[in-house]
């Protein structure tokens, strides 16, 4: 094949989410210097708007998949998904923040740009078919993040979260990037399909001591960005720092995209090598569930005990990974729908109850909840029963296909530890239930203000993903079943 | 759509829209909830007629697909063992919904919403004839239950909840590993169709997955039971719950244990059953005395009563592990007459307490002088409840201790001390709350029943005497359904050889 440094119209189309995230981007940051501050509501609706758009052409460029640039980015079913899937993300959190901006003077466009930034990046981590465009996607998302976790930049605990998520964060990044060069040292290709076919190919000498040393380092990075154990620890101190919106878009889009990379490049790539990283992912799957499980008993800040519960789920996840097989793909694929829906949805209502300033972020904040505002409660509680796995919710179907997926690959014992973990994880959610149906509320509490349209919006949507799932879970399980061999 | 379709659909449409009645108007909601419980009742006693007829199949059957992958289907159908434990929810229900009509005064819909849910729930249970649609229901009826105790019981509610909720979901997460592992195997969740595979040898386990998949749904069901020792958050949960938790968690939820032990568990697994029935008697066996001896020290009236659910629903395991047709027959009618009697106890337990506002026993005294009717409702059902002839426990425990004896002798001589020690505790309490000198508190507030409360307690009542002396209008059906788990059970051996002959043949 020729290669040709001009891209054809049907490789620009390929890419065009991409296009339309970043040119609405930096279109919002350009019009806002002529803005008056009445009209800046218009900025969240962009940034719906264009995130709406990228999603709509998400759809369209799945009907021409394919690969683009060189076979740097491949168009599949998959990469469909999880852009899909981010952009989704991205328009519940602009619902959920243009409020809470605006209660702390911060709504600037800034904010919405960095937004579309980082779904842009994870629309290309989801997509790239090469480790150099998935280090970029990667650095894309992160960057922007860095930034929106400080976004409060007068908040000393957000200048703390910004500081810590980017120290760490780029630790991470320069792991994988480093692992990326060693393999590209072993291999001479940083494509990952072609890495497969070297790998398989047990004459070209590629899947020695260097790529398992290589592998190594790229999983540390990846473990770090899904914060799975042993590199979790920053995710509880950003996410209880971040403004709530935030830590709600840091807990569900940054981690779905790198899932997505994770899987494609342990999928598409690794697959022939598994005996080495198959146990290690089983170890690792298995800490990030008990320390995310056993951690959150402890909680009593509501937005560090969502952080511990999301690096448990992140654990469940990996335990579909640890299946290495389609089902176990597709297993995580729905279980990141159903999360996105039920984890947003939590910290929707995390950041109406937190108010201005963050002041009301303690579980006993949450006393007698139902009795304040009995509809927000219920709303609650049925995310917090998904996020148990209850039946009926789509939390539920998530956990079994994932245990299914590892019964499935013969994973006995992670499986049933597993599930005995998600019997653990039950007492903290229950934990909150209580305080907000059990308890009085407390003698000081202030009435609550009624919540924000945006806010409305986005739980409307959430509850409403969150019990479609739950009871017709084919819609999203026979998509990721039949994208999920793709990979490969 | 069938009648039990429309039966399913009654208590969830009725939850959904008692949630949208406006929430200042209680006496409304009560009404309403009362009308469609009543409703439901009504519509399940259409079950009896068919199913009776149709004894040893499944009547009223539904069988669509749910889910397309993994093959989850909609299979829904009543038989001998499910009717009566159907009409036995349907009944308690709207019994409920009237014990609390004055005593639940705070967040009247969220309660009865949460009933109705619970309605639907253990029916659902009932009928399922998919294991995951049963795994589903299953846990749909642990979430309303969870609140009812929470939300409205007494003052350590919080603790007895969370403890029944985790002990539940521990158990389920076993249950959901084990039917993954069938499914897997098989290739199906229905059970019906996998009781052919098994029939036909076209699905087999060895010795040591029959044990294991027997032990995680025994685990599970044994929690709902509960099979001593794992009872310990029973009388947590009854002791903090409402009357109306209390009764329906008596009557209705233990039996899902139970239930799923004779659906699934003996069924599936006839090998594993009759291997580990030696230790799982032993275990019921100690539940009967244990349960019993420690009901007689207690001084509160709701965890007495509570024990002796401990000790009943040991003689129900016991008589499913004897493999016996009298033993099995008597298992299944004590579960109702446990639902029935227990829930009376729970009840009138409950309308001394809104009157005394206490449940140690040692605050009452002489009751029968002030509320001479309320106390023979008591001592009724106290009489029904150790077994007394012509009240209903008597046939149930009569049948499993026969079917202990034909098993092994021993089991009914120790089984049977259960019964005296049953009646030493249950004649104690009547004797210190109903007899002696009346102290002036309760000389001062209680009363005797109102027609509120004889229109609750009466049918009770009355099934205590029906069910005692005319066991024969049950009994039919559940036996004919009994045989056939029996004869799956007992023809277990030569399908284990089947499935040797099919291993020699490889």
């Amino acid at each position: 094949m020729p290669v040709s440094f001009v891209p054809s119209a049907q490789e620009l189309f390929r890419f065009s989410p991409e296009i339309v995230l970043s040119l609405g981007g930096t279109a919002i940051m350009i019009a806002e210097s002529g803005m008056k501050d009445g009209s800046r509501a218009r900025l969240a609706a962009t940034a719906f708007f264009t995130l709406l758009a990228a999603a709509v052409l998400s759809v369209a460029v799945a009907g021409d998949p394919g690969p683009a640039f060189s076979n740097l980015l491949a168009v599949d079913g998959f990469s469909t998904f999880f852009r899909i899937l981010v952009c989704a993300a991205g328009m519940l959190v602009v619902l959920i923040s243009s409020n809470y901006l605006r209660e702390h003077g911060h709504d600037s466009g800034e904010y919405y740009a960095l937004i579309l930034f980082s779904v842009a990046g994870q629309c290309l981590m989801a997509t790239s078919n090469e480790l150099i465009m998935l280090f970029i996607g990667l650095e894309c998302s992160s960057i922007a993040s860095y930034v929106l976790a400080g976004y409060l930049r007068d908040d000393k605990r957000n200048n703390e979260a910004a500081l810590k998520y980017f120290l760490l964060g780029s630790f991470a990044s320069a792991f994988f990037l480093y692992g990326v060069a060693w393999l590209w040292g072993a291999s001479g290709t940083t494509n990952l399909s072609e890495l497969r076919r070297l790998l398989l190919d047990p004459s070209s000498g590629v899947g020695g001591t260097m790529t398992a040393a290589a592998t190594a380092l790229l999983l540390v990075g990846l473990a770090f960005k899904v914060s799975a154990a042993p590199f979790q620890m920053w995710a509880p101190d950003v996410y209880q720092g971040a403004p709530a919106p935030v830590a709600a878009f840091l807990s569900v889009g940054p981690k779905a995209a790198a899932f997505a990379m994770f899987l494609r490049i342990l999928m598409t790539t690794f697959l022939p090598i598994r005996e080495r990283w198959g146990p290690v992912l089983w170890a690792v799957a298995l800490a990030t569930m008990v320390i995310g499980n056993f951690a959150a008993l402890h909680q009593s800040n509501i937005k560090r005990l969502l952080a511990y519960s999301s690096i448990a789920h992140a654990g469940y996840i990996l335990v579909a990974l640890t299946a290495m097989s389609d089902t176990g793909a597709a297993a995580s694929m729905f279980y990141l729908a159903a999360y996105t829906f039920m984890n947003i949805g939590a910290f929707a209502v995390v950041t109406w109850v937190a108010g201005r300033d963050e002041r009301h972020v303690e579980l006993m904040d949450f006393a007698g909840l139902s009795r304040r505002s009995p509809v927000m409660a219920a709303v609650l509680s049925i995310f917090l029963l998904s996020l148990t796995g209850v039946p009926l919710t789509a939390g539920f179907f998530g956990k079994f296909y994932i245990f299914k997926a590892a019964l499935d690959s013969d994973l006995v014992w992670l499986a049933v530890l597993g599930l005995l973990n998600s019997a653990v994880a039950a007492y903290y959610y229950l934990r909150i239930i209580v305080m907000m149906y059990m308890h009085e509320p407390s003698t000081g509490a202030q009435p609550l203000p009624a919540p924000a349209a945006g806010i409305r919006l986005a739980l409307a949507a959430s509850v409403a993903g969150t019990f479609l799932l739950g009871v017709a879970p084919s819609l999203v399980l026979d998509y990721a079943t039949a994208s999920a061999p793709l990979l490969r | 759509m069938s009648l039990l379709d429309i039966l399913l659909l009654i208590p969830a449409a009725g939850a959904l829209i008692a949630l949208v009645l406006p929430k200042d108007n209680p006496g409304l909601i009560r009404k309403f909830t009362l009308f469609v419980s009543t409703l439901a009742f009504l519509l399940s006693l259409g079950l009896i007629g068919p199913t009776g007829a149709n004894a040893g199949r499944y009547s009223f059957e539904t069988n669509t697909v749910w889910i397309e992958y993994p093959a989850i289907r909609y299979h829904v159908g009543v038989d001998g063992l499910s009717l009566w434990l159907i009409i036995l929810s349907t009944f308690l229900t709207p019994i409920c919904v009237l014990v609390s009509w004055k005593h639940i005064e705070d967040r009247v819909k969220e309660f009865h919403v949460f009933l109705l849910f619970l309605l639907f729930g253990v029916v659902g249970v009932f009928v399922a004839l998919d294991l995951f649609l049963f795994f589903v229901f299953w846990e749909v009826s642990l979430v309303p239950m969870y609140f009812l105790i929470g939300i409205w019981g007494h003052d350590r509610r919080i603790y007895a909840a969370v403890k029944f909720f985790l002990y539940t979901m521990a158990g389920s997460a076993l249950m959901l590993t084990a039917m993954i592992w069938i499914y897997n195997r098989a290739g199906t969740f229905d059970l019906p169709l996998l009781l052919d595979m098994l029939r036909t040898g076209q699905l087999s386990f060895t010795a040591s997955e029959g044990f294991w998949l027997f032990l995680a749904f025994f685990i599970a069901f044994a929690i709902k039971v509960p099979l001593f020792p794992l009872h310990t958050w029973l009388p947590d949960a009854h002791g903090e719950a409402p009357t109306a938790g209390s009764v329906m968690l008596a009557s209705v939820l233990l039996k899902l244990g139970t239930y799923g032990l004779v659906r699934i568990s003996l069924p599936l697994f006839p090998g594993p059953a009759h291997d580990n029935a030696p230790w799982i008697i032993a275990l019921a066996i100690a539940g009967i005395i244990y349960g019993a001896l420690v009901a007689m020290v207690q001084p509160n009236m709701k965890r007495l009563v509570a024990y002796s659910s401990v000790s009943h629903l040991g003689f129900v395991v016991l008589g499913i592990f004897t493999f016996t047709q009298v033993g099995l027959d008597g298992a299944v009618y004590q579960m109702l007459n446990h639902g029935i009697s227990t829930g009376a106890l729970f009840i009138l337990v409950g309308l001394l307490y809104e009157r005394r506002h206490s449940l140690e026993i040692a605050d009452y005294g002489g009751v029968g002088t002030v509320a001479p009717w309320l106390s023979s409702a008591f001592v009724i059902t106290s009489l029904a409840s150790v077994g007394l002839p012509l009240l209903n426990n008597f046939v149930g425990e009569f049948l499993v201790l026969q079917g202990a004896a034909q098993a092994r002798f021993l089991y009914a001589a120790l089984a049977g001390t259960g019964v005296i020690l049953s009646a030493v505790y249950m004649l104690w309490l009547v004797q210190r709350a109903f007899y002696g000198p009346t102290p002036e508190p309760v000389r001062h507030h209680i009363t005797d029943m109102n027609p509120r409360e004889w229109a609750l307690v009466l049918p009770l009542l009355v099934m205590m005497v029906w069910m005692g002396v005319g066991p024969q209008s049950f009994l039919p059906a559940i036996s004919e359904q009994n045989r056939q788990v029996l004869e799956l059970v007992s023809g277990s051996p030569a399908q284990q050889k089947s499935a040797q002959e099919v291993a020699h043949a490889r």
